[in-house]
């Protein structure tokens, strides 16, 4: 094992560290249900209401800034912008009938909320079935990781949209396009961090495995497979998180069905209200991704905690 | 006694990064079947080295490592390793730990339930039959360092290759490892060879204590036979007087003649 040498596994390292610190980030919301549950669940001590109100009062407060400070820069009756009060009603309206369809161009925010979401199931789920293998055979054999190493360093910092034009021309029409502009976005963070995890599977356990003298399916199976699993989730959840990034700004540009198309023909239509609606909704459905991601993970952590 | 393990002119050469590090030199021993062997030496004279190097896990740059008569060339189940680290998989139970060792090497030749027999009986020996279910992290490093041992017993090998396993333990749990470690090799008169700093230890457990000279390029400085009674019982040695004087060559070799390192740090 070289990890010196493999360029990425270096980079890698950071962005191994970085999702916990970004995890930190999305689970301080959680935080109010883990610490109100123990208090549920034993009847017997007082309920600790200074930890309750600290758990609370915060995230609160931080929303009623927000809106606060939406409600100041609006309220003047020369704003382009409209106010948090027109926004909720605009809300309400458009969350009354989600799955309504007039044609093609005109359905329900909930449709183009799925129709993304599928997008994004397809592109991400092709790159895990292409990233993680890739990512364990760079991870095991030196040849491959000095083959790809090079390559992944290049390519991984090209934005999503340098990758349409391409799509478009391979595929000619738009849905698979931003397919693969998902796909080759998304594939990165799961090679990187997978090929890390097969790196650094301790040389204690292979020693085992060795004077067990294991077959590689079991050594597969039994050691470097569950060795790797919270790195390979580490890498998932960054690439579902890259993916739904990228799927806006690709279906501003394909057009059809989704929520980038709707925020683009809601901006043609100068619909200011539901672009900000729809800002909401994309920051929503991102935060449920990554919470679904985080609870897989923890479900599959052997790691104690 | 004939030779079981037998180690013929063997040289040790890292290449590092720095160069060539000669880490062994000259080393000449055998073992007999049965016979409790430590290898005692300073922190880097390479013994680990050695049993990396009967355990098959590295392979010399020269000289021959004989087991039964054929050539270690690679790890195998027959020449179980302790690790200093006890080494066990985070995500199985210590049942799934033993019993990955046992279903390699009984897999092929028996029963479902008797595996199942043999891994509870291997985890029954060093008393830890009551964490079955249990996963290593949720037990104490003592308790850990047993399941390692139960499973390089558990897969009944000819010899049982032991680095520091009890290094990282308190006196007292180290103490009462030690003596079952004797009743169960009493029990399986199993071949032992273990890599130790620990005086009392290398004295109380072996036939034979192997001191290793400072490193770059360890050798055997002496080989010091052992000839206490067995079973040993720990309290009554203390004022023995063949146990004192072994004790005493063992910490005159390590302190006054390869005590150099110590006074050069």
């Amino acid at each position: 094992m070289n990890s010196a040498t493999f360029n990425p596994a270096a980079r890698a390292a950071a962005t191994s560290e970085a999702p916990r610190v970004a995890a930190a980030a999305p689970t301080a919301p959680a935080v109010p249900a883990r610490a109100a549950a123990p208090v549920v669940r034993a009847p017997r001590p007082p309920i600790d209401w200074r930890g309750l109100w600290l758990a609370v009062l915060p995230p609160v407060a931080g929303l009623g800034l927000l809106l606060g400070i939406w409600a100041l820069g609006t309220a003047g009756s020369g704003s382009s912008l409209p106010t948090p009060a027109a926004t909720f009603e605009a809300a309400l309206k458009l969350f009354s009938d989600p799955f309504y369809q007039n044609g093609p161009n005109d359905q329900g925010i909930g449709w183009n909320v799925l129709y993304s979401l599928q997008r994004v199931g397809v592109g991400f789920g092709l790159a895990a079935a292409v990233g993680i293998p890739l990512g364990f055979l760079i991870g095991r054999f030196d040849f491959v990781g000095r083959m790809f190493g090079p390559l992944i360093s290049l390519l991984k910092p090209v934005s999503p949209l340098a990758w349409l034009p391409i799509g478009l021309l391979v595929f000619k029409r738009a849905d698979p396009a931003a397919i693969w502009t998902i796909f080759i976005c998304s594939i990165w963070p799961m090679v990187v961090n997978t090929a890390v995890g097969v790196q650094r599977v301790p040389q204690d356990y292979l020693n085992v495995a060795r004077v067990l003298n294991l077959s590689e399916w079991k050594v597969i199976t039994r050691i470097l497979f569950p060795a790797v699993l919270p790195y390979m989730l580490t890498g998932v959840r960054l690439s579902v998180g890259t993916a739904w990034l990228v799927i806006v700004a690709a279906e501003m540009l394909t057009g059809g069905v989704g929520i980038g198309f709707w925020v683009w023909d809601e901006w043609n239509n100068l619909n200011v209200k539901h672009i900000i609606v729809a800002i909401f909704v994309i920051g929503i459905v991102g935060l449920a991704l990554e919470q679904l991601l985080i609870a897989i993970a923890r479900r599959f952590s052997w790691e104690d905690r | 006694m004939g030779k079981f393990i037998d180690i013929q002119g063997v040289e040790m050469v890292f290449a590092t990064r720095k160069g060539r590090f000669h880490a062994l030199r000259e080393i000449d021993l055998d073992v007999a079947p049965g016979e409790f062997v430590t290898l005692i030496g300073h922190s880097g004279c390479g013994k680990s080295t050695l049993l990396n190097l009967i355990a098959g896990l590295t392979r010399p740059t020269a000289g021959v490592l004989l087991c039964d008569n054929r050539e270690i060339a690679a790890p195998g189940p027959e020449r179980a390793v302790v690790f200093q680290n006890h080494s066990l998989l985070p995500w199985l139970s210590c049942f799934d730990n033993v019993h990955l060792a046992v279903e390699r090497v009984f897999g092929a030749s028996e029963s479902r339930a008797q595996l199942k027999q043999r891994t509870v009986a291997a985890l029954a020996l060093v008393g830890m039959d009551h964490a079955l279910a249990k996963r290593p992290h949720e037990i104490s490093g003592g308790m850990k360092q047993r399941v390692g041992i139960a499973r390089a017993l558990a897969m009944e090998p000819k010899v049982l290759l032991m680095d520091e396993p009890f290094g990282a333990l308190d006196a007292l749990t180290r103490a009462r490892l030690q003596d079952e470690l004797l009743k169960i090799v009493a029990r399986t008169k199993s071949t032992v060879v273990m890599v130790t700093h620990d005086v009392d230890e290398a004295v109380l457990l072996s036939d034979r204590i192997v001191m290793m000279t400072n490193g770059p390029a360890a050798t055997i400085g002496q080989v010091l036979r052992v000839d206490l009674p067995r079973p040993r019982e720990r309290v009554a040695l203390a004022e023995d007087r063949h146990y004192v004087q072994c004790r005493k060559e063992v910490l005159d070799f390590l302190y006054t003649r390869q005590g150099h390192v110590e006074k050069a740090a």
